[in-house]
């Protein structure tokens, strides 16, 4: 009995084993590395780097074939999946011995925490990232950094809703002529609606919460949905939901436009990390110096309507760009424990 | 024993007969099938998250009212489902029955239509039809009146509107068992009635009514069951609504991070509930005994309507209407226009759905493909298993033979998600790793429809006189050499049967599906659901349709094709 049950966390509630171990002592961010010729050489006679990610599939093959293009030999082979399955793959891989990912990249930044503290990491710094990116955006042990990251905005139907009425913050949605009209996304199913929802607890309360539960809200899951009632028409506003989902029904013409709250907006930072013992190690540290190369985050910004730390990165027309914006951070490593606490206060307030 | 019988009959010198091991062989089968999930789930319901033994989950179910609200409120909308449904399906049954409405068999067909229907697929349409703002009713409601933008006349996401979603689905459960009834209600209590004096009202109340009531109470519970258990339309219409009921929370408890012994408890009730209905129903229908004892088997007595005859008519089209024809109309509409809101007219005319759904989804072919083979996998294998089990126990050719008979009979008692809850337990750990693979649904499928397949076959044989077999077995052929060579081909018409509604089954199975299946193990029941997290409602429709006219071309086939012999429709009993 005894076994089975140590074996089955291991598997299936892969993600319960790692809470219960304990830290590792990590040292200091080791140097920065820019890849060079005999990097290449290595990573050519590899062949192959193998990506787990989180990304949309289509911009994460575009991201493969740019780096296949530009090291002619070495091939990308992309496994996507949600994020919540990822991690879950590289839990039960790692937990079982399996060494097949090179570079993992998830949409949820606690899923980072409990990697690092698994030790199933390595420390990797390209130059880029040691140079350019701002210090919430990176690991200070250098074990990861943020390859993407996307806000969660307030929204709204441009045709049930005239720009001067829209509102304008958090604190706008709870006007009772909203009620039965705004959609909004659920954190037990959305790693970056919990994430929004631990920063905006801390920025407003829960209170805020409390008095939004009485707005009558349409309660969807993902949070790639609520854009998608507003498209429809189902609902005029949007409490949360991703922002990249509202650039992409905006630009094909669809009337929705995207608000930054007054009191700020909650961003959601999706890492990406060298596993400690990839089959490829020269083929993922230079495909992972590449992630962070301003082409590669130029594309992503281009083709994923996704947001990057890269300074150089120019958003496309229309785009608010980051520095405008105010936006709220949430501490994964505060967030982490707070999560089941969050799933109830939620689900007490709102009914699910 | 056996060999001194077998010894003097020359032709079957040398030959084994396989039936006893198999018949050893399908017990531990069945075995492994029905009782390892439900013990992993009772193992686990007693666990914490690091392993420890707790009673901690139990208690949570009475303490937590996040635990509790969602069964009294399951509970509840069950039995709004049961209520609703008796009220929608005894008159009309009756007027099908044993009235001379016109059209009564294409009624009938269309009954069977809103059965073939995967309820949460019905629930998607709904959502089309009645959401408060885009729904295509209470836009045109607004048009018609000339209202303010944001009034409504139906708002589907509600409690009410849940039920009634439901209920759409599950009366024609209460519809089938009735008409039955009333067909074999002797009609020479009904005319002494009448004899007597007793106007149409009054037989009916203090006749008719009475001998068919069993029916309408076992009906209704099947009915209060099968909404208990549903998982598809409470996720696609509740949770929008801002509450769970009891699947959708044990869903939600295998959200991040996971609670599997939570879940296993929360799970054990719904059982000891499901069971408890079953006891009911089996014990209502047992007394329903005296419906049949008639003297002789006249026709049906058929009631002229006169003037209530356009009552009558207007109420069967309302019924039709809200349950299939309505419903049918806004998935077709939906599939072939760019988006919901729009009237479906020459120019917004597309067929871009259609083109997604086929050649720029990724998902859907591996989804068709896994669709299909394990339709196809499952009818087989659960046909053929129930077919060999069904001759065992209704022969009685082995001492014990009874225990295959219950084993296949159980699993009735385990709703959907409960199961998949057993499974996922089963067969997710390193030694027996089946969650991700196709088996682990193979197994879920098989569980969830043997009973089924067994309850229609083992009626099946109860119909062939074992004589023809007896003649197989004196000229040498062994056990299983008669059930291939005489007794399959007998009943031909069954095993089809048997096979459509197997393949019906599975392929719009969800509530043990949605548990079990991985982005590599997809289900097109599973990416429709999918579909409608991310909104995409048209890719839904053009999808929902060809799970409809699949099985339906199931059913017809079946039925039609000579070299099959097949008669009856399988969703029809």
């Amino acid at each position: 009995m005894m076994k089975r049950r140590t074996v089955l966390q291991g598997a299936l509630v892969s993600s319960l084993a790692l809470f219960g171990t304990g830290g590792l002592a990590w040292a200091q961010a080791p140097e920065p590395y820019e890849p060079n010729q005999e990097m290449i050489d290595a990573a050519k006679k590899e062949g192959t780097v193998v990506w787990y990610t989180a990304t949309d599939v289509q911009v994460a093959e575009k991201v493969g074939s740019a780096f296949e293009a530009k090291y002619p030999g070495i091939k990308v082979q992309v496994e996507r999946s949600g994020a919540e399955r990822v991690f879950q793959r590289i839990s039960q891989e790692y937990g079982a011995g399996i060494h097949k990912a090179d570079v993992v990249e998830t949409s949820d930044a606690v899923h980072f925490i409990l990697f690092k503290r698994q030790g199933w990491l390595q420390p990797a710094v390209p130059t880029d990232v040691a140079k350019l990116w701002p210090a919430e955006a990176k690991d200070p042990d250098g074990f990861f950094a943020a390859y993407r990251a996307h806000l969660s905005v307030i929204g709204y139907n441009t045709n049930q809703v005239k720009k001067e009425e829209a509102p304008k913050s958090h604190a706008d949605l709870l006007d009772p002529k909203w009620r039965n009209r705004i959609v909004k996304a659920h954190p037990g199913y959305s790693g970056t609606i919990m994430t929004g929802t631990h920063a905006l607890s801390e920025a407003l309360g829960w209170d805020y919460f409390e008095k939004l539960a009485k707005q009558r809200i349409m309660q969807v899951q993902s949070s790639t949905e609520p854009p998608k009632k507003l498209a429809q028409g189902e609902r005029s506003v949007m409490a949360d939901g991703n922002e990249y989902n509202m650039f992409m029904l905006k630009e094909s013409g669809v009337p929705v436009e995207v608000v930054y709250a007054t009191e700020g907006t909650p961003i959601a930072i999706g890492h990406a990390g060298v596993l400690k013992s990839p089959a490829h190690p020269n083929a993922a540290k230079l495909f992972y110096a590449f992630m962070y190369s301003k082409d590669t985050q130029q594309l992503i910004s281009d083709a994923g309507g996704l947001r990057s730390f890269h300074p150089e990165v120019k958003e496309k027309e229309g785009r608010t760009p980051l520095t405008q914006i105010k936006i709220l951070y949430s501490d994964p490593a505060k967030l982490e424990p707070m999560i089941e606490d969050i799933k109830k206060k939620y689900e007490l307030t709102f009914g699910t | 024993m056996n060999v001194s019988i077998s010894l003097p009959m020359p032709a079957r010198r040398g030959r084994i007969d396989l039936s006893r091991p198999i018949f050893v062989v399908l017990v531990l089968v069945l075995g492994l099938l029905v009782v390892l999930p439900l013990f992993w789930l009772g193992y686990y319901s007693f666990l914490d998250q690091n392993g420890q033994f707790t009673l901690a989950n139990f208690s949570a179910l009475v303490t937590d009212p996040t635990l509790r609200r969602p069964f009294l409120t399951a509970l509840g909308m069950a039995l709004g489902v049961g209520v609703l449904s008796c009220i929608i399906a005894t008159p009309l049954a009756w007027l099908v029955a044993r009235s001379d409405l016109p059209g009564r068999s294409a009624i009938r067909a269309l009954v069977t239509a809103s059965f073939v229907t995967p309820p949460f697929l019905g629930a998607i349409a709904w959502e089309i039809l009645a959401a408060p703002n885009s729904g295509l009713i209470n836009v045109a409601y607004r048009s018609i009146f000339g209202l303010e933008p944001y009034e409504y006349l139906l708002d589907i996401y509600t409690f009410e509107g849940l039920v009634f979603a439901i209920a759409c689905y599950t009366f024609p459960y209460i519809f089938t068992l009735v008409v039955n009834a009333l067909e074999r209600v002797p009609s020479d209590l009904e005319d002494a009635s009448s004899m007597l004096g007793g106007r149409l009202s009054v037989t009916l109340r203090r006749v008719t009514i009475p001998l068919v009531l069993p029916a309408i109470l076992a009906g209704t519970m099947i009915a209060i069951l099968q909404a208990l258990t549903m998982f598809g339309s409470p996720a696609i219409l509740a949770l929008p609504a801002g509450f769970h009921v009891i699947t959708t929370k044990i869903w939600s408890l295998f959200q991040y991070p996971p609670k599997p012994g939570l879940a296993a408890a929360a799970a054990l009730p719904l059982l000891i509930v499901t069971v408890m209905l079953l006891w009911g129903q089996a014990r209502i229908l047992g007394r329903r005994g005296y419906t049949t004892l008639g003297g002789k088997n006249s026709e049906p007595r058929i009631a002229k309507l006169g003037r209530w005859r356009w009552l009558a008519i207007a109420f069967v089209i309302a019924v039709l209407l809200l349950t299939v024809l309505m419903p049918y109309a806004a998935l077709l509409k939906t599939a072939l226009t760019r988006t919901v809101a729009e009237p479906l007219t020459w120019s917004s005319f597309t067929l871009h759905h259609v083109n997604f759904v086929f050649f720029e989804f990724s998902a859907t072919k591996l989804a068709l493909r896994n669709t299909f083979l394990l339709g196809f996998l499952t009818a087989t294998i659960g046909t053929t298993i129930a077919l060999v089990i069904a001759y065992l126990v209704t022969r009685r050719s082995i001492p014990g033979s009874q225990v295959l008979g219950y084993l296949a009979t159980a699993p009735v008692a385990i709703p959907g998600i409960v199961l998949g809850v057993g499974l996922f337990l089963s067969y997710s750990n390193p030694a027996l790793m089946l969650y991700g693979t196709l088996w682990i649904l193979l197994i879920a499928f098989l569980t969830i429809e043997m009973p089924a397949g067994y309850q229609q076959l083992s009626s099946a044989f109860k119909s062939v006189h074992p004589e023809l077999e007896e003649a197989s077995r004196i000229l040498g052929g062994n056990r299983m050499t008669t059930l291939r060579l005489i007794t399959a081909p007998l009943l031909r018409s069954n095993v089809v049967a048997t096979w459509c509604f197997v393949f019906i089954g599975t392929i719009r199975e969800l509530s043990a599906t949605i548990l079990l299946t991985t982005s590599e193990t997809k289900l097109v029941s599973v990416i429709i659901y999918d579909l409608n997290e991310s909104g995409d409602l048209g890719a839904i429709s053009v999808l929902g349709i060809m799970l409809l006219v699949i099985s339906f071309a199931v059913v017809i086939i079946a039925n039609r094709l000579p070299v099959l012999g097949g008669q009856r429709l399988p969703a029809a009993r």
